[in-house]
């Protein structure tokens, strides 16, 4: 589904990318783990289209399509989802209605027919009980005055009803307490299946334990440095990050 | 027509009004004279003063636009009926070129204790309840143009709230200018008094018939009592031809509150001075502004708050688009008095930048002589955040829908504060169409 390689990137000039290669299959989900600063939420804004991000240096094949040549429009109706790390407040514009041209938008592209407002409705209402979030908040504008938590409930909650075919999760984990953590467990589970991949981006192994992943990888100075299954995690949960970066320092010469 | 031309031929005007008004108590004569006098003395501005730097009015003294003359002009009253905001019943005025005009009017029942009538007439009937407010709240050194409208002025609005009285319903003032064979000059004059403890809704609507170039030269005057509260929207969507100079005066007694709303959506050059003077204890002002331009369409905006008292509060609040290769001028001046200890000035100014080819200028003037107060301001010539861009555009949202939203966004903020909802929701659908965002605004009413 999702083939990496060689991926460079910067930003305002300074390589944060440095390697990238990865490889993800339909039905997998991989968790992406790293220190701070080791490039993790700038893969995740690659792969998504952010401008601010230049690639350098490599390619990203997606379903048989060169991704980067995308506009992030494009990447969304092709099926691929960024649930954000700081989603941003958007006033005027009302939550529900970019939910609805967002899906349509997605279902046209896939050539199904576009929901009424009716059929969309209940599909959200279905979908809002796995994130328990206030339906209040559908009529509000976009992330405007949500809570940390509210913020996050409500991109898991984009992530439900959009049903994407690559999920990208950007750190949606951290600031949250355990209820708020179960919540985008669940949108995750939920979401899973043989023609879904899933991508957790995260610095704590704390998610990983109400997610199951396929494969964990290590991310250290804008390369995979280590990659393994779920045991990864707990090592790493155990040891920290700074025996992978030793250890891969000197074979990277 | 050059400068020296422009100015003789009005200073001709003017002297030939001087003879049509022997019959006119001498303090209204003397009130023209003086107008006379500063504009002989002034002129026209030019970029050379400091305050007109970067609006040139040389469009406006080159045309050599010709004061109206009164009468319906032949305006069908349905024509007018799109200006009218729906649910929102109103006391109506409509002003012909300046004139008040009592056909196209529906002013409706009046409570005991309010006047409101076209100034003429009121200048004819009750000069004595008018003369100790005209043209006292116009400072000394005004510029020509106010100047002009001084001198030459022929009608406009006369409302006089009398102690204590209370309007239920809004008074809509709709200024209209047609097409006329030479270009017309058009220059209400309005006076507002509101004694202690009154309180109303005026709303000054400029709009045009037809697509004539013309020229509307407009001087208002608010007294606002004692603990009088007045609620002031300038509604401007005058035609793409259109020049407009605006003069707001406003005086506030103690407790008065004044609140203003100025809307350009509109107009080829536009120049608003606002200027108001919280005069006593416990005043307060506050000014929205919203300016939403492209082509080569040019607003200036001139606020000028004067704290001369204690304990007053104002709030400005000014925002801008432009598109295409308009400019803006925004110049907020806020002093603030030796006496007027414990005042509390807030100032913001926001400029949203769409083309590489728009320009807006953004002075915060702050002169602060009193020591204990609380005075920011901030002002700020920018993008569309790249951040919010990107997430719509990460939900499938396509660049350019995505930008008219934000930018739709950003311009609705300053709506959000009028507090009349049907005049809210017009100028929002006005707005969303001018932005280009109208189906979606009708999409989103949908789901609600």
């Amino acid at each position: 589904m999702l083939s990496i390689k060689n991926l460079h990137a910067s930003v305002d000039g300074k390589p944060i990318l440095k390697g990238v290669n990865l490889e993800v299959k339909s039905g997998e989900v991989h968790a992406i783990m790293g220190p701070n600063g080791s490039g993790k939420s700038t893969l995740a804004n690659v792969l998504a289209g952010h401008e601010h991000y230049e690639v350098t240096a490599g390619e990203v094949i997606y379903q048989d399509r060169n991704l980067l040549e995308l506009p992030p429009e494009e990447r969304a109706r092709q099926g691929m989802f960024l649930a954000f790390q700081y989603p941003v407040e958007i006033p005027g514009v009302s939550n529900i209605y970019l939910l609805k041209s967002a899906l349509n938008a997605i279902r046209k592209s896939q050539n199904l027919p576009e929901l009424d407002a009716m059929d969309f409705l209940e599909l959200v209402k279905d979908r809002m009980k796995l994130v328990e979030m206030s339906e209040e908040l559908l009529y509000r504008s976009v992330n405007e005055g949500f809570s940390g938590g509210e913020k996050k409930r409500n991109e898991i909650l984009q992530m439900a009803v959009l049903e994407p075919k690559l999920a990208i999760l950007d750190e949606t984990d951290s600031g949250l307490d355990i209820d708020a953590l179960q919540v985008v467990a669940r949108g995750v589970n939920v979401l899973r299946s043989p023609e879904r991949a899933i991508i957790l981006v995260t610095h704590y192994q704390r998610l990983l334990n109400y997610i199951e992943p396929d494969r964990v990888h290590v991310l250290v100075d804008g390369r995979i440095a280590r990659s393994g299954d779920k045991t990864l995690a707990y090592e790493l949960e155990k040891h920290g990050y700074g025996w992978i970066a030793q250890e891969s320092a000197p074979a990277t010469v | 027509m050059n400068p020296n031309a422009a100015k003789e031929t009005y200073l001709d005007a003017m002297g030939a009004a001087e003879k049509r008004l022997a019959g006119a108590p001498s303090w209204l004569r003397e009130l023209r004279q003086g107008g006379a006098a500063r504009f002989a003395e002034v002129g026209f501005p030019t970029p050379r003063d400091e305050e007109w730097k970067y609006t040139d009015v040389t469009p406006i003294v080159q045309t050599g636009f010709k004061p109206a003359a009164g009468g319906a002009n032949g305006v069908d009253p349905a024509r007018l009926e799109g200006f009218w905001f729906e649910n929102l019943p109103s006391h109506r005025l409509v002003f012909v070129n300046g004139h008040y005009s009592e056909k196209l009017s529906t002013p409706g029942m009046w409570p005991t204790g309010v006047t409101v009538m076209g100034l003429a007439e009121a200048l004819r009937n009750q000069a004595h309840r008018i003369e100790p407010y005209l043209g006292r709240y116009v400072p000394e050194k005004i510029h020509g143009f106010a100047a002009l409208n001084m001198a030459l002025f022929a009608d406009g609005a006369y409302i006089h709230l009398g102690r204590g009285t209370r309007l239920a319903w809004p008074i809509h003032l709709l200024y209209v200018t047609t097409g006329a064979a030479d270009p017309v000059l058009s220059q209400p004059r309005n006076l507002v008094v509101a004694e202690e403890d009154s309180q109303a809704v005026l709303i000054e609507n400029y709009v045009a018939v037809g697509e004539a170039s013309y020229f509307t030269n407009a001087l208002t005057e608010v007294a606002v009592g004692p603990q009088a509260l007045i609620e002031h929207y300038r509604l401007q969507e005058e035609g793409a031809g259109a020049y407009h100079i605006g003069g707001l005066h406003v005086h506030l007694d103690c407790d008065g509150r004044f609140t203003a709303h100025g809307i350009d959506l509109g107009g080829r050059l536009v120049r608003n001075d606002l200027r108001s003077v919280l005069d006593a204890e416990g005043a307060e002002c506050h000014l929205n502004g919203l300016y939403v331009l492209g082509g080569r369409q040019h607003v200036d905006n001139h606020t000028h708050i004067d704290h001369a008292k204690p304990r007053g509060t104002s709030r400005e609040f000014y925002k801008g688009v432009l598109d295409g290769r308009s400019r803006a001028v925004f110049h907020g001046r806020v002093v603030v008095r030796p006496d007027a200890q414990h005042t509390d000035a807030q100032q913001v100014n926001n400029n949203l930048l769409l083309s590489r080819d728009a320009e807006a200028d953004t002075k915060p003037q702050l002169e602060i002589y009193a020591d204990d107060v609380k005075c920011a301001h901030g002002a700020t010539v920018g993008q569309l955040d790249p951040d919010a861009m990107f997430y719509l555009r990460s939900r499938a949202v396509d660049e350019a829908a995505a930008r008219d939203l934000l930018t739709y966004a950003f311009a609705r903020d300053v709506l959000r504060r009028l507090r009349l909802e049907p005049v809210r929701s017009q100028l929002e659908r006005n707005l969303a169409v001018k932005l280009r965002v109208a189906a979606l605004l009708q999409a989103q009413e949908v789901l609600q």
